[in-house]
């Protein structure tokens, strides 16, 4: 166990950035109110997986809705207790710890305000190991876990308790009511005991954030280029240098898609890194190379100050570096890959992993 | 009879000034050191401007300031309101309260007198509670002679502006009319934190605008001259002097845009890029149909984060004073630092140490600044150096500001100018209009009245096609409030925006009217 204060929300903030993989929504109201909780009810608790007891309960916190209204209708903090209350009632015990079900994003500092006002710990691990866009792309989903009994509340006292008999049906009633909510809501969601967080869950998420925006803020009070640390706490691999040359956007089913081409400076100068993404970037491919694909991460940084461009920031000119990482390995089985996979996304792109792409690089 | 203007814009180095006739014809133009208090530059220059242009003194009918006086209000933290703030939105957003992530020092000028109460809307207009007015008029008794300025913001305004209106009510009601009241919604967009900070800079600098504009007014006075003040705000328009007062926060940043209108006006161009060269800094930003291109992102003022739109510019540290140096294994660098306004006496070529990046210019042979004797000795191979790095920073600058690999028009401004050549990589034209030195003084004077809202509006209720024409009306509402002449009022702006995963055809509508000055 140990604890985390300001210093440490910001850092992780930064990593949740960069585990966004260009998309997962702006972590900054989720950093400002574990920095107001903090402020308030002193810092909080962050347990490894392995001191959490196998027959204690464990509920993830986590928003839902549009990122255009939380950023309005700020949370009051009292809708993720509220909900966390009523699934304790609902499961007739006590819950003993709350943790991210991803890590990358709005949602990844959000169980922190839940945890200060409550008192409770928060697991060092979360259910992406970065961020995907829909509720089945979860390793709980992998291993056959139910996202309910769930609940959800808002910020008017008003909660709802669903039990539904797929995770499709759990998105379906909790779309609707989120609606009728006012547009964003709090939820309780995939309950579940120590032993199976420990099976299922990615561990030690949030120290790896941490880490990783640690090392970007040091590098810029030292005034250097932080990348290298970067790829270091990642296991990652610099995948191309370039400028911004073409970006095409197109809103599609809710999805932000689209294309940026990149042109290389330096040691890649001469070559092209075209870039896929719906909403998180998914596929990097230089020439007839591929060079990192979904469920891998692709981060684009910033080249100067080493810090995560989201694919909406992406424009023409903008000088960056592209790496990319190895995802857990829950991901790289056939369900994982069927979940979340290049084909999943409608591409026609075998997945091999980031390390074998790279491996002629001689890294 | 004549019918004159004076244009005046602040920069970092100089305060410029120009009189131009009724065919926006320079009569006269000048530069005057900017001074720390801002203020006594500004008159300064009305002085010198208004002796130099010979034209009758009554027939100077309006004086346009673009001026920084806000933002180093802000930036400093110096001669700030005493400041209230209201949040309407409880028993949502009690999770983030008013001025967290504001940095320490601001917040604690600024947050003396917080209070959130119930009350505000959803995104579709529905209540999220009844507004407390209960409370409000406890909170305003409780301010009564303790704050002069209230920020007033309400979740959703933007959709819903009705519980800041019945809260600007009740406290006029109570605190009377010398207290401002600032409102959300007529500040900001969607996105409630950042709105509500730039509420709270707005109320914060009322008396800075109130007194900036009362000084400009006196000094003109002094003068002989009794004209039509007006401000210039960021987004390249003006607005009068009770409207100024109101949202003195739309003053920031006009600087920048005042130098990229005027480079337009001068070279008649409606799209290109403007590279304005100063003292100290290089900014480029992008004139796109005649106004310049706004930043996407959230955009800190002073290190706090607003959602403020303002001009899309990148800076560079190179300007016609930046200090040149070489290291001792022969690489040579350019500043950041400048050696500013005291270039006419650090500059080598006028009998100075200091190289800078002007006698570099000198020396080249490019530009016949003070004695090109005093740089003859230089050697040659470091001056080619500097003007190669010099050259290439702008060259990846511009770059970086268009939005395609095409090349574009290119316009240079600003007294620093001189140093760049007639050829830019990038650049499908390069073009050096007359009076470039003081664009930026030309840009704040011919600008128009306007007016804009930003807003949510549900299409499903009055249909799209009535829905846009409100919104239209709406801006041509607030150009003419500001002072713009209603005959040739013209919406210069339009976007809508449909909001991702909301029913009833939730729109985000910004509409901008502009026309000239009513007489």
């Amino acid at each position: 166990m140990r604890l985390l204060g300001k210093q440490e929300v910001e850092d992780i903030a930064i990593g949740a950035a960069l585990l966004g993989t260009g998309g997962g929504g702006d972590p900054y109201i989720g950093k400002l109110m574990a920095l107001q909780a903090i402020e308030e009810h002193g810092p909080i608790k962050l347990l490894d997986p392995e001191e959490v007891p196998d027959d204690a309960v464990i509920v993830p916190s986590a928003m839902m809705g549009a990122p255009t209204v939380m950023v309005e209708k700020i949370p009051s903090g009292e809708e993720a207790v509220t909900a966390f209350q009523s699934l304790k009632d609902n499961l007739s015990t006590e819950i003993y710890a709350t943790m991210p079900i991803e890590a990358g994003g709005v949602n990844s500092l959000l169980p922190f305000a839940l945890a200060a006002r409550q008192g409770l710990p928060v697991v060092d691990a979360d259910g992406m190991g970065r961020a995907f866009p829909e509720l089945q792309m979860v390793t709980f989903y992998l291993d056959g876990m139910s996202a309910t009994p769930m609940v959800l509340s808002d910020e008017k006292g008003n909660g709802m308790v669903l039990n539904t008999i797929d995770s499709v049906w759990a998105e379906r009633l909790a779309r609707g009511a989120t609606i009728e909510m006012g547009g964003s809501v709090m939820l309780a969601i995939y309950p579940m005991k120590g032993q199976e967080m420990k099976q299922s869950s990615i561990r030690n998420t949030l120290t790896l954030e941490e880490n990783i925006g640690r090392s970007i803020r040091e590098a810029k009070e030292k005034n250097y280029n932080p990348v290298h640390s970067v790829l270091d706490i990642t296991n990652g691999y610099e995948l191309f240098q370039g400028k911004v040359k073409d970006i095409n956007r197109k809103t599609e089913t809710g999805f932000a898609r689209g294309t940026a081409k990149i042109d290389g400076i330096h040691e890649y100068n001469g070559r092209e890194l075209t870039l896929s993404f719906q909403n998180e970037h998914l596929i990097a491919t230089s020439g007839d190379d591929v060079l990192c694909v979904t469920p891998d991460l692709i981060a684009v940084l910033d080249a100067e100050t080493g810090m995560p461009i989201t694919t909406e920031g992406l424009r023409y000119g903008a000088r960056c570096i592209v790496i990319g990482m190895p995802c857990d390995a829950k991901w790289r089985t056939d369900k994982g890959i069927a979940t979340a996979g290049p084909g999943y996304f409608g591409y026609d792109v075998e997945y091999t992993p980031v390390e074998e792409l790279n491996q002629k690089e001689g890294k | 009879m004549g019918n004159y203007r004076i244009g005046i814009d602040v920069g970092g180095t100089h305060t410029d000034a120009v009189v131009l006739d009724q065919h926006f014809n320079v009569i006269s133009e000048t530069k005057e050191p900017t001074t720390e208090d801002v203020s006594s530059g500004i008159y300064n220059a009305v002085k010198t401007i208004i002796a130099s242009s010979d034209v009758p003194k009554e027939d100077i009918r309006y004086a346009m300031l673009g001026t920084t006086h806000c933002t180093n209000a802000i930036v400093e933290r110096k001669r700030l309101n005493n400041v209230a703030v209201i949040r309407i939105g409880a028993p949502a957003t009690l999770g983030i309260k008013p001025l967290v992530g504001v940095p320490d020092d601001l917040r604690d000028i600024l947050g003396q007198h917080v209070h959130i109460v119930h009350g505000g809307h959803e995104f579709d207009g529905r209540q999220i509670a009844d507004l407390d007015t209960e409370k409000l008029y406890e909170i305003a008794h409780e301010l009564k002679g303790n704050v002069d300025s209230v920020a007033i913001t309400s979740v959703f305004s933007p959709v819903s502006p009705e519980h800041e209106q019945v809260a600007q009510r009740i406290l006029q009601e109570v605190l009377g009319d010398e207290v401002a009241l600032s409102l959300s919604s007529e500040i900001g967009s969607v996105g409630l934190l950042e709105r509500e900070n730039a509420t709270i800079l707005n109320a914060a600098v009322v008396n800075v605008a109130r007194s900036t504009a009362n000084g400009f007014i006196n000094a003109l006075k002094e003068e002989g001259v009794d004209a039509k003040v007006f401000f210039g705000q960021n987004d390249g328009t003006l607005m009068s002097v009770e409207y100024t007062v109101k949202y003195p926060i739309l003053t920031i940043a006009c600087g920048p845009t005042n130098s990229i209108r005027g480079a337009s006006y001068l070279t008649n161009q409606s799209d290109a890029l403007v590279v304005d060269v100063g003292g100290t800094t290089t900014d480029i930003g992008v004139l796109v149909s005649s106004f310049p291109r706004q930043s996407s992102l959230a955009v800190e003022i002073g290190g706090v984060r607003t959602n403020f739109r303002m001009p899309d510019i990148t800076s560079i540290g190179i300007g016609g004073g930046t200090i040149v140096r070489q290291s001792e294994d022969g690489t040579v660098t350019l500043g950041p630092d400048s050696v500013g306004y005291r270039l006419q006496e650090e500059a080598y070529v006028f009998g100075g140490n200091t190289l800078t990046t002007t006698d570099v210019i000198v020396a080249k042979g490019l530009a016949s600044v003070g004695d090109p004797n005093l740089v003859a000795d230089l050697d040659p191979d470091l001056i080619n150096q500097a003007y190669q790095t010099l050259v290439q920073q702008v060259e990846e600058a511009i770059d970086r500001m268009k939005t395609s690999a095409d090349p574009i028009p290119v316009i240079l401004v600003g007294g620093g100018s001189i140093l760049l050549p007639d050829q830019l990589e990038g650049a499908s034209v390069v073009h050096r209009p007359n009076h470039f030195g003081v664009a930026n003084a030309i840009g704040s004077a011919i600008a128009q009245v306007s007016g804009q809202i930003e807003r949510v509006f549900t299409l499903d209720e009055l249909g799209r096609e009535e829905t846009l024409e409100l919104a239209k009306k709406m801006a041509k509402d607030e150009a003419i409030q500001a002072g713009a002449s209603p005959e040739d009022l013209e919406i210069v702006d339009f976007e809508d925006v449909p909001l991702a995963y909301l029913p009833g055809n939730a729109t985000k509508i910004r509409a901008k009217a502009a026309g000239t000055l009513a007489e």
